[in-house]
């Protein structure tokens, strides 16, 4: 492994492992993508010169140490490089979510005073431009693709290759200033600046030092044995902790290879191309292909039905068995084998996984079947537990120790406990240093020893010693009758039905549990074109009697599982409504990692809840929405309202 | 008659250059029928220029006579200061002059990106016989095509249908995917036949944005008919205005908005 060099050299900074990276692995690929319908490929050293006359460039442009560099757009090579460029001249990068809004950029422009912008394309620059009046202290902005700029100001525009020209032309000035101040970065420095998604409040830019991503990196790196030889695609969004982590962090420090898509909408293609070795995805991802995996299989032959059928109920009885290298019977194994080349083979190569040899999910929970499934074809799909504070890794799963429902033991170097009210509390190399500028929520969170309060209520598996997660802390509450109400439990057995896609469910306080459910409309759209059901609109489908009267059967399939479980009985849903519109991040009532902002949604839909509350069976309302342009409209729409069969668990627990 | 005019500068930074293409006195009819009666009019270098009029008013019949299709019975085409000898369809595509139609014109089973490539058939010298061997100068010259037509899909951002069939695509989609093909040819003149007919309204912003693109990014001069009028207020340079193949205006799109005749034939008024 390249570590073995690393004792003797100052690998205490991003550009620190880039330079030690040309030297030791000059010559394989480091950055990948797909222009052209080519994968384009640069090797680790030219990856460090296009860093080297990036950075130069910035110099070019009076970029002081310290200052913020914000950097938007998708997952490209050029903004990765951007981000080491930004480190190696002593100034703080800033990753935004490229899908964020303009309120949103401005808020964060704002808050880091970011005096820089590196913008993937002109819609980026535009929403800059739009909020400009906001924000302060910005100075220049650079962009990639020069599409539709053409026209534009250029008094404080330039373009990305220009600014590495003008970088290049200076070098014989510039290099030595530039020697000095990535000589000088320390464990100590910032590596990089990443707003936490903001389930609750504005977005907190959590401060991320060297020691924190480039310690987290090696011992995750080395858990997972990553090498030089690791292929991963960096596809999820760049101001996300994980992908830092994955296409920076550990990729920098193992010395493997990134590789961008060409298009968000052709990922899957690109996946394939390139098979990953080393593969993340939120639990999202794996559920929506295993639905259009199941959707397809529904078109397919009969013969091809009936293999897939049996072949997979072989594979779910010894497939995990076999990944774990367990002892299975030498029959088991020959017709593991056969499906194998028959399908599980042509199915994981389909998806893009025949070469995964660690894949992670993390996130949100991940329903049982799901998971199983992965696994079953040979997949070595885990879980792991982190958040963005963390430098992402808290707990992770072993090879061997994998299951649905935990989130494994502690990632090397973490210390773990639980609090006395059940919430989760770590303490990490990783552990950050500060929220930017908020020293309040920073003593909040974060303890003079160090430990670090994760905000997740779980605990400890007595027998694995894994860590179990069961909802955010603070969405634990009481019902009216001292009961627990655990809200994401029930929402995520819900969400394992192909048909439900989101489900919000209340309760504190209250007499008993009512739920909004989103449906999902590959699913239940392909249900609709098989049996003749016509539908206008997302609206149409959703208030459909027929399914509602499907959502029902699940509703009241998860209210009988729970009813017999003595602490979370109470959490049955008795009312339901089937929302109009899909929860989007855009009207706020999801972040932008797609995770449900309960308060938001609660203010947004009070007429609804009130309505599932006081009995009636069917309500009008309208609700705004945002175009994806920033346009604002309305719908409006009736819903019903159905009661959920609920059983009462003592008495039936009696009647056993 | 109009001498060649000066480049200048558009309101919003491109500079038109010098007379492209000039009709002078065309009339066209079929039989007894006159399509088009003793038009002139002219399409500057670097322009986006409009046609529009009412229904049956001759504009696709005048777009096909500057794409040779049609030839008229009296006037003349001057192309750069020459004029134009009537010409096969393919000798005017040879020029430089590429087009979309109204109805889409694709190869329904052949994918995104073959039919993209039949648009460089104008630049492709080699043999059917190396073509089909993929030999010598077949071979270096396919690679060169490739790369143009893989700009165009990447201009034209349809990377994910690269090699889907056109049969199984939507209807603006397939729009695009003409688009595409008259871009492969790299033309100097590009005539689109009611580009936006029967979209959207967000595929009709998503071609405006590519229309302007293309006559930014590429130089391209462009000759379209639409009847989408806020399209075409807001894209183009110049207006000409037909009814009854008859030319009743021709100017900015303000001129024509103003222009009574205009107003009666087509656009109409406003009842505030």
């Amino acid at each position: 492994m390249a570590t073995s060099a690393g004792a003797a050299e100052k690998l205490t900074s991003i550009p620190g492992l880039l330079e030690r990276n040309a030297r030791v692995h000059g010559d394989s690929p480091a950055s990948r993508e797909k222009e052209y319908g080519i994968w384009q490929s640069w090797t680790w050293s030219e990856v460090a010169q296009e860093v080297e006359a990036l950075a130069l460039g910035l110099l070019t442009l009076g970029v002081a140490r310290g200052d913020h560099i914000a950097v938007i757009g998708r997952n490209r090579p050029h903004l990765y490089w951007s981000m080491v460029a930004a480190e190696s001249v002593g100034a703080v990068p800033v990753p935004l979510y490229q899908d964020a809004v303009g309120d949103e950029i401005a808020y964060v422009l704002g808050h880091c005073g970011a005096k820089y912008i590196i913008a993937g394309d002109q819609e980026q620059v535009d929403k800059v431009l739009e909020v400009e009046g906001q924000i302060d202290g910005l100075e220049h902005m650079i962009y990639l693709d020069a599409r539709g700029l053409r026209k534009y100001d250029h008094s404080s525009l330039t373009s990305y290759k220009a600014l590495q020209d003008k970088g290049r032309a200076a070098k014989v000035d510039l290099a030595p200033e530039l020697k000095r101040r990535s000589a000088a970065l320390t464990y100590d420095d910032t590596c990089v600046m990443l707003y936490t998604s903001g389930t609750t409040g504005r977005p907190k830019g959590v401060v991320l030092s060297n020691r924190n991503i480039i310690e987290t990196s090696k011992n995750s790196a080395e858990f997972d044995h990553l090498s030089a030889g690791e292929e991963v695609l960096a596809y999820l969004p760049m101001a996300w902790v994980g992908d830092f982590i994955f296409s920076i962090g550990q990729a920098y420090w193992s010395g493997f290879c990134v590789n961008c898509p060409e298009s968000p909408d052709t990922m899957m293609t690109d996946l394939r191309e390139i098979g990953p070795t080393y593969y993340f995805a939120p639990p999202r991802v794996f559920e929506t292909q295993l639905t259009n995996v199941m959707i397809r299989m529904e078109d397919a032959s009969r013969l091809k039905q009936w293999m897939f059928k049996a072949a997979m109920g072989h594979a779910k009885r010894v497939g995990p068995q076999i990944l774990d290298g367990e002892t299975v019977g030498a029959l088991d194994r020959f017709k593991y084998f056969l499906g194998n080349i028959f399908v599980f083979g042509p199915l994981k190569n389909t998806l893009g996984f025949t070469r995964v040899r660690v894949g992670y999910t993390a996130g949100e929970a991940i329903g049982p079947e799901i998971f199983e499934f992965y696994r079953s074809l040979g997949i070595n799909l885990k879980q792991l537990y982190g958040q963005t504070e963390a430098s992402v890794f808290i707990t992770q799963q072993k090879d061997n120790e994998v299951s649905a429902d935990t989130v494994g033991t502690p990632t090397p170097g973490v210390e773990l406990k639980i609090s006395e009210s059940g919430e989760v509390y770590y303490r990490s190399p990783g552990a950050f240093v500060e929220y930017y500028k908020n020293p309040e929520s920073t003593a909040d969170t974060k303890d003079a020893e160090g430990w670090v309060a994760t905000g997740d209520a779980g605990f400890i598996e007595p027998q694995t010693g894994h860590l179990r997660i069961i909802d955010r802390a603070k969405d634990v509450g009481k019902m009216a009758d001292g009961r627990l109400f655990a809200p994401k439990y029930i929402e995520n057995k819900l969400k394992f039905f192909p048909n439900i896609l989101e489900v919000v469910v209340f309760g504190a306080g209250r007499e008993t549990c009512t739920a909004f459910i989103n449906i999902d409309l590959t699913a239940v759209g392909n249900w609709a074109e098989r049996n003749n059901i016509a539908y206008g609109s997302y609206q149409e489908l959703a208030g459909h009697p027929r399914v509602l009267d499907t959502i029902q059967t699940h509703v009241e399939e998860v209210n009988a599982s729970i009813a017999n479980d003595e602490m979370l009985s109470g959490c049955q849903i008795h009312r339901f409504l089937v929302l109009h519109k899909e929860l989007d991040a855009d009207d706020g009532e999801l972040t932008r990692t797609r995770k449900v902002r309960r308060r938001i949604i609660e203010e947004k839909f009070s007429d609804l809840i009130g309505a599932l509350y006081d009995g009636s069976d069917r309500i009008s309302t309208v609700t705004e929405v945002t175009y994806e342009d920033g346009r604002k409209g309305s719908i409006s729409a009736t819903l019903e309202i159905r009661d959920a069969a609920v059983s009462d668990g003592s008495e039936r627990m009696a009647a056993q | 008659m109009k001498d060649t005019v000066e480049g200048h500068v558009t309101a919003d930074g491109r500079t038109i250059g010098g007379m492209l293409m000039e009709m002078r006195n065309i009339t066209l009819r079929f039989g007894g029928v006159v399509a088009i009666k003793d038009i002139s009019f002219d399409i500057l270098e670097g322009e986006i220029r409009a046609i529009i009029g009412p229904n049956g008013a001759g504009k696709s019949s005048m777009l096909n006579v500057i794409s040779g299709f049609y030839h008229p019975q009296e006037g003349d085409v001057y192309f750069r200061g020459e004029k134009r000898p009537p010409m096969r369809p393919y000798q005017v595509a040879r020029m430089g002059i590429a087009r979309t139609f109204q109805n889409i014109a694709l190869f329904e089973g052949m994918s995104v990106l073959d039919n993209i490539m039949t648009g460089r058939l104008t630049h492709m010298n080699s043999g059917i016989m190396a073509q089909a061997l993929w030999w010598g100068k077949a071979q270096k010259e396919e690679t060169e095509n490739r790369e143009v037509i893989e700009k165009v899909i990447d201009f034209l951002e349809i990377q994910a249908i690269r090699k889907t069939p056109v049969g199984r695509l939507p209807y603006g989609l397939k729009k695009r995917v003409e688009l595409g093909r008259a871009l492969a040819a790299e033309p100097k003149l590009l005539l689109l036949d009611e580009p936006m007919a029967g979209m959207n309204v967000e595929e009709k912003e998503d071609m405006s944005r590519f229309i302007l693109d293309v006559n930014d990014e590429f130089g391209t001069t462009i000759a379209l008919i639409e009847h989408d009028m806020g399209v075409v207020m807001d894209l183009s340079d110049r207006v000409v205005v037909m009814d009854y193949g008859k030319k009743i205006g021709d100017g900015t799109p303000d001129e024509v908005r103003n222009n009574q005749q205009v107003i009666d034939a087509y656009l109409g008024v406003s009842h505030d």
